[in-house]
């Protein structure tokens, strides 16, 4: 498993920091620039497909635009690791198959820390500290969605 | 044991007799709405990824253009233009152009007392109001129910709000809604079930419920309700011009069980204000009186109804407009904006110096009017004060009642809405 650089953002990070309103009538790829430019002016420029994001409490809360979580996905992210997510937007992320991965110790973590994960062992690693934690890997349903690449593969896969 | 009000209305709709929470249900839902925001999204997958060759059911399906309108863009009339065929194509007729702000149209002529509504858009459980639940989903959940007619659920663990005594006054809902947000926090409510109880709840009309339902989403709700009264079967009834049924009484039990329970005494509850930037930064608005503004916004599906604009008319019957200060007026609904023209309210608006939008989400979308400048600073009726929420991200926003909204705009700076 490669390991890749972490981008660190605050708590209650919301759907308007990660896609703005405006950018949102765009076709998928011409938003994808504009992903947290609030909070950042380097991170769309220049994250790379296998980086991670960590982030505080509540992340993804307000707007359910499922652009947010499709921004980041297409950006390449690995998976996006918080103290918390916001309902609808851990609901989105299983539905489009992008790894989300909660765990308390989030101020052990600093921007550009390299990091790697083993989603079958439910293991993160920080290679930077050397540090290991251990998360919940998803089981039953919500397993077999991502497992499929989202729900609706699953449903097509399904006959539905 | 018994059951909460929104147990009852999931077990019946995934036609068990009991739920429990946490229990993961299939349900049918009543009503699946969509707008102008992800609608270019959820085209896609409809008619791309899924090739769905005809929807579920289209009476139960509801399409707003109200994010966005009228268009600022060709990129949006193009949305706008997509929704409209896409409407044409699956045979759904509930297709609403420019009528008003999808939460509003729902409360206004679909939604019934224990009804399960499904919104791409995270304020659904507005129609908590009316007795009924909703939640708010993303592009993919919606679509796969457009075409399926059902969704799966968890069982929300219910959390009870008890609000006892009497506003004082100039002192409303939204005033109780920022204060709970600041006791719960932003993330207090992640994936509950608010129901608001007490006697005050009683003496609310539809609109004040749906006020406090509305903003339960700023605290991670998945859903609010308020358990109907005849307020509410008299509002649908002389609404629509329909006759409800109201045999199908819903309630909550006296046994059922809550997770948390919060206390607010309006009694000696001053008018709150939300600070820049996040919703449950809130403090009582003798603390930041002063703060100078540069515009103002009444509108948002939290507070543009009937009423609103009432109290908001009241202060502008004799007060200007502040030279320094911008006031946009955007009803939520066509309806609305009728029965203000018919009121005079519009005519006491445009005097007073406010300019007057069509109906639709409008500031608080900060995609196509009203939005500000770097440095600016609005107070405004809407639900959210995100960075950026309302044009640059270097903007302050804060979040206060109509009545404190309308006057601070005749005062250029955040005022106290008891002195006028």
């Amino acid at each position: 498993m490669n390991a890749q650089r972490c981008w660190v953002f605050g708590e209650n990070i919301d759907t308007d920091q990660i896609i703005p309103s405006q950018y949102l009538v765009l076709p998928l790829n011409e938003m994808l620039p504009h992903a947290l430019e609030t909070q950042s002016d380097h991170f769309a420029k220049e994250i790379k497909p296998g980086d991670f994001i960590v982030a505080g409490a509540n992340f993804g809360c307000g707007s359910s635009r499922e652009q947010a979580p499709w921004v980041l996905k297409d950006l390449g992210l690995r998976a996006i690791i918080a103290k918390s997510f916001s309902r609808i937007f851990f609901r989105n992320c299983i539905n489009i198959g992008l790894l989300l991965i909660e765990i308390s110790k989030i101020e052990e973590f600093s921007d550009g820390h390299i990091l790697s994960i083993n989603v079958d062992k439910g293991k993160l690693t920080n290679e930077t500290t050397g540090k290991h934690y251990l998360f919940s890997a998803p089981t039953g349903l919500v397993k077999e969605i991502f497992d499929a690449g989202g729900l609706l593969p699953y449903l097509l896969k399904q006959d539905v | 044991m018994g059951m909460t009000l929104i147990e009852k209305i999931f077990a019946k709709h995934a036609n068990k007799t009991f739920v429990v929470p946490d229990e993961i249900l299939t349900v049918d839902v009543d009503f699946c709405m969509a707008n102008d925001a992800t609608m270019r999204l959820n085209v896609d997958i409809v008619e791309n990824k899924l090739k769905a060759k005809k929807v579920w059911d289209p009476s139960k399906i509801i399409l707003v253009m109200d994010h966005q309108v009228p268009a600022d863009s060709p990129q949006t009339a193009a949305v706008h233009e997509m929704s409209k065929n896409f409407a044409k194509k699956y045979g759904i007729e509930a297709f609403h152009g420019g009528d008003g702000i999808c939460h509003q149209l729902l409360v206004e002529k679909y939604v019934l007392p224990g009804q399960l509504i499904i919104g791409a858009d995270s304020h659904t459980p507005s129609v908590g109001a009316l007795g009924a639940s909703g939640c708010g989903m993303g592009s993919t959940d919606i679509c796969a129910t457009m075409v399926t007619g059902k969704t799966w659920m968890k069982v929300p663990q219910s959390v009870k709000i008890i609000l006892n005594g009497t506003l004082q006054k100039s002192v409303y809902p939204k005033d109780i809604i920022l204060a709970l947000i600041k006791q719960t926090g932003a993330g207090g409510l992640v994936y509950k079930a608010v129901e608001f109880q007490g006697k005050s709840v009683r003496n609310f009309s539809v609109s004040e419920r749906f006020t406090l339902c509305n903003m339960t989403t700023e605290a991670g709700a998945k859903t609010a309700v308020i358990e109907p009264d005849l307020n509410v079967y008299k509002y649908i009834e002389q609404e629509r011009n329909i006759s409800v049924q109201t045999q199908d009484r819903w309630f909550s039990d006296k046994d059922a069980k809550y997770s948390q329970s919060f206390g607010i005494d309006l009694n000696t509850l001053e008018p709150q204000v939300a600070c820049p930037h996040s919703v449950d930064n809130v403090f009582p608005v003798s603390s930041v009186v002063g703060t100078k503004i540069d515009q103002a916004f009444l509108g948002a599906c939290t507070n543009s109804r009937i009423d609103d604009l009432r109290i908001a008319a009241e202060v502008f019957k004799s007060n200007k407009v502040h030279s320094d200060v911008k006031l946009d007026v955007t009803p939520s609904s066509r309806e609305v904006y009728l029965q203000a023209v018919r009121e005079g309210l519009m005519a006491i608006f445009i005097e007073a110096g406010a300019r007057v939008n069509h109906p639709g989400c409008s500031t608080c979308w900060g995609a196509c009017q009203g939005v500000l400048a770097s440095g600016q600073t609005l107070i405004s009726t809407q639900n959210r004060n995100f960075k950026g929420r309302s044009g640059s991200k270097d903007a302050k926003i804060y979040l206060a009642s109509p009545k404190t909204v309308a006057v601070s705009a005749v005062r250029g700076f955040i005022a106290d809405p008891r002195e006028i």
